[in-house]
């Protein structure tokens, strides 16, 4: 047996005092991190096995366990972490890509951390959400300006097919296959109840799931998996994606061990096969192939949807967007390079891409300088984190926002960042029917309601203390921000001023 | 100190109106009778007026009110205006030196009709033209200004209280079948002639009680139609806003109000289908010129006047009545001191638009 250069990130700890051997941290691991030793009739950690999931914390009945960072180190180096030294083992153990899950964790600036919010004070009174209407509606499309009357001079609406939202918050796209079944069927049935949409990835829509179709917004991506008539003709819109912010300018790879039974199926692909979406649309390599795509999909579902598409934040991001905008499509979305992923290679996720709210402030200022802000809406993700984070991407010129990590959160999920290896404890990013039952859909779908109900009333009450009493006011609205430790430049591309100006 | 236009400067005011829907004529001693009532309101540092009918021997013409800085700027702005207007008349608009107006700039005025074959080349139709015209002047000449662009029209409007400011320009000179009048109290001390109200283009004029809490968004969203909020003002975009509304999208101003106001949409739920659905593309398609926070308006078009508060009605605003004449105020005292008799009073609902024309014409 070789040498183990590899030292586990945390350790875990239990109070002997407090431990019964009750053996529910054993049976909950699907690490299998825990184990009974009948010599001593007492359990034992592997340490090098823990993922940190926090499940068997959670679920011991004493309060027995604790995961703590192992303090143990290599020679302390500024240049060699302990990290990036544990990569090169790893590497030179397998040969292989580093897998990483999840969204960017490394210490980059988060933007929204230092933009500030305004308040009424004196000439402007602020309104109480409590006693005062407080409107969140929020209708996603292009607002194309053409008024038409008819014989009496009544204005006939005829807007462009449109998404409207009870408050601008949307599930983003998460594959059936990266989750499991229940944690569709909580987001399904969340947004349902919420006047909201979830996103079916690039993963088909289960049969089961098709009565949600009013909230759903269906994927077709380059490996256009599950894509067929009904899945169109179902849902509320469609989205085309692009590009994914935790791994710009690369496709997706699901193992074949994972495609079995329903996922095959709704993935229209035989089961045990890889399912490998190229990195680009293979018929898309410019924008007037977009533009094909956007008009195929409208035409095969007579230009009765709107039509999405979903761009990872890149360099030149103002430019595509500008492009996507005189394409047809109805909506952008932009991803930020925080945003969540099933899997991704390590070093693509934690150095591509550029922060959600620089690209967003980018792309909302030159769709202005272009006059075509109005012929989409613009949706961004990767990452939002709460209600104030959805705020601000308002203020700086979102329509809406859209919220993965935080969802997946609100079911359970501690970000361990472990989603590749198929092996949730909490039921979310694995296809095991032991684990997956974990997950109850009854009470994920209502923890994300609360959530998104939660967000709301913060939304409210940071309106209604600006004055605002509707959300379209908020939108784009940069002089209620202010930066603090921003440099000019900064400043200059969010197009906010700094604090005491 | 930035000067306005460099740094958004809010505001709290007096506004009032008056409009005589015969179209009768009558002259600016009362509308100035009317804001002085409500001195308090503003604190000496920009009153204004506009008043429509005044010049009947040249309403097909543009009526260009100008603020120059110094004779240079104004002979460079006047070859400009040469190049691209037949100006029939031109001369100082006629002041009288009290000693609460001082630092007058050069105030002048030109009676204007495009040239036919510039305007021919320009592709464009007249009033855009115009429109165009008077931006390149206040955005490309530093120190002359256009505050008043339309027909038969005109604004007149300084730093100092109103009253003061209506007996600088002798308002009672001119003549009009409906004037409205504006005390400001801005939170700062610009003393820049062209940061008071009213604000106008082409024949809309703008006077504004409030401080708007959706100003960035509607002016982000209204700059995108080539409109440029050069004054960062509320006023001036919700003018622009009105402009838009009403000259390009073809808008009544029942519509506009309702999207600047738009009603609730607990109330919207409750309208019959094909009115909610109308409501609700609206809110949908114009839903960037929401305004929000408390304003009282009134807007001066040809022919007619509409007042409209916020939906929350953040702001006081009264109406009231007499035989063909229809005051509107922000305090009922500056009606009553101009006319003690009236018919009917009342306070508009928040976002209830009134509209009133000549003649009862269209709007």
């Amino acid at each position: 047996m070789g040498i183990n250069y590899i030292v586990p990130e945390y350790r875990v700890v239990r109070d002997p005092d407090r431990c019964i051997g009750c053996r529910v941290c054993e049976r909950q691991c699907a690490n299998e991190v825990h184990s009974f030793v009948p010599q001593t009739g007492k359990m034992a950690a592997d340490d090098a096995k823990c993922v940190n999931c926090h499940r068997c914390v959670s679920l011991c009945p004493t309060g027995a366990l604790r995961i703590v960072k192992n303090e143990d180190t290599f020679k302390i180096n500024a240049n060699w972490s302990n990290k990036l030294m544990q990569e090169i083992y790893r590497q030179a153990d397998s040969g292989g890509v580093l897998l990483s899950s999840m969204g960017n964790p490394e210490p980059y600036p988060i933007y929204f951390d230092k933009i500030l919010l305004n308040a009424s004070q004196v000439t402007n009174p602020s309104i109480d959400p409590l006693r005062e209407p407080m409107e969140t509606r929020t209708f996603l499309g292009a607002k194309t300006k053409k008024i038409q009357r008819d014989k009496d001079g009544k204005i006939i609406p005829n807007a462009s097919p449109y998404l409207e939202l009870k408050t601008p918050i949307m599930f983003s796209a998460m594959s059936y296959g990266s989750i499991s079944y229940n944690a569709h069927e909580s987001l399904a049935r969340a947004a349902t109840e919420l006047g909201i949409y979830y996103n079916t990835g690039e993963g088909g829509l289960h049969d089961d799931f098709y009565q949600y179709g009013a909230n759903t917004i269906v994927q077709v991506a380059s490996g256009r998996f599950g894509v067929h008539a009904d899945y169109l003709d179902t849902a509320a819109a469609i989205e085309i994606k692009m590009g994914q912010g935790a791994k710009p300018g690369i496709g997706g790879h699901l193992p074949g061990t994972k495609i079995v039974g329903d996922i095959s199926r709704t993935r229209m692909i035989p089961e045990g096969s890889d399912a490998i979406s190229p990195a680009p649309h293979h018929d898309i390599y410019s924008i007037e192939d977009l533009r094909q795509l956007v008009f195929s999909l409208k035409e095969a579902t007579n230009y009765q949807k709107p039509v999405i598409v979903k761009i990872a934040a890149v360099h030149n991001v103002a430019a595509i967007a500008s492009g996507i905008a005189r394409s047809g499509a109805d909506i952008i979305a932009i991803d930020g390079y925080r945003g969540g992923t099933g899997a991704a290679p390590t070093r693509i996720r934690d150095n591509v891409g550029i922060p959600i709210e620089l690209a967003l402030a980018a792309v909302d200022q030159r769709l202005r300088d272009e006059g075509i802000r109005d012929n989409v809406s613009i949706v961004v993700g990767g990452s939002c984190r709460c209600s104030t984070d959805v705020f601000k991407a308002i203020a700086l010129g979102a329509d809406a926002c859209y919220i993965g990590t935080a969802a997946l959160l609100a079911l359970g999920c501690h970000l361990c960042r472990s989603c590749h290896a198929g092996k949730c404890n909490w039921g979310i990013a694995t296809q095991r029917p032991d684990l997956v039952k974990r997950l109850n859909p009854d009470i994920g779908y209502k923890r994300l309601v609360n959530l998104v109900e939660a967000w709301t009333h913060e939304i409210k009450e940071m309106m209604g203390g600006m004055g605002i009493n509707s959300i379209e006011s908020l939108r784009g609205n940069r002089l209620m921000l202010r930066g603090v430790g921003l440099n000019e430049k900064e400043l200059e591309i969010l197009g906010i001023k700094h604090a005491g100006e | 100190m930035l000067k306005e236009g460099q740094v958004r400067i809010p505001s709290g005011c007096a506004i009032s109106g008056m409009f005589s829907k015969a179209g009768k004529c009558f002259n600016g001693e009362a509308i100035i009778k009317s804001i002085e009532i409500m001195h308090d309101r503003s604190n000496g540092l920009g009153g204004g007026f506009a008043a429509y009918g005044i010049y009947p021997e040249y309403k097909d013409y543009y009526a260009f009110h100008v603020f120059y800085d110094n004779t240079a700027v104004k002979k460079e702005c006047e070859e400009f205006l040469h190049r691209h207007f037949d100006i029939v008349l031109d001369s100082e608009i006629p002041t009288r030196k009290i000693p609460q107006i001082t630092d007058e700039p050069i105030i002048w005025r030109y009676f204007v009709t495009p040239l036919p074959a510039k305007l021919k080349n320009s592709h464009l139709d007249e009033k855009e033209y115009v429109v165009r015209c008077v931006f390149k002047v206040n955005t490309r000449f530093s120190g002359a200004y256009v505050f008043s662009s339309g027909k038969d029209m005109g604004v007149f409007k300084a730093v100092g209280y109103p009253e003061d400011v209506g007996r600088f320009y002798r308002l009672e000179e001119y003549n009009g079948y409906c004037f409205t009048a504006h005390g400001r109290y801005p939170t700062n001390t610009p003393g820049w002639w062209g940061g008071a109200h009213p604000f106008a283009l082409l024949d809309y004029s703008v006077v504004h009680n409030g401080e708007i809490s959706s100003y960035d968004a509607n002016r982000r969203s209204i700059e995108m139609y080539g409109y440029k909020c050069t004054l960062q003002t509320d006023t001036e975009v919700i003018a622009y806003i009105v402009d838009y509304l009403n000259r390009k999208m073809g808008l009544s101003f029942q519509e506009i109000a309702s999207v600047i106001a738009a009603p609730f949409w607990q109330t919207i739920n409750k309208m019959p289908p094909d009115q909610k659905a109308r409501a609700e593309y609206l809110r949908n398609i114009f839903g960037s010129f929401l305004v929000t926070g408390p304003f009282s308006i009134l807007v001066g078009f040809e022919g007619g006047m509409m007042a409209l508060n916020d939906r929350l009605k953040l702001r006081s605003m009264v109406c009231g009545e007499k035989d063909d004449m229809i005051y509107i105020a922000s305090e009922e005292s500056a009606i009553r001191i101009i006319e003690p008799e009236l018919e009917k009073v009342w306070s508009p609902a928040g976002g209830v638009p009134v509209v009133v024309t000549l003649n009862g014409g269209n709007a």
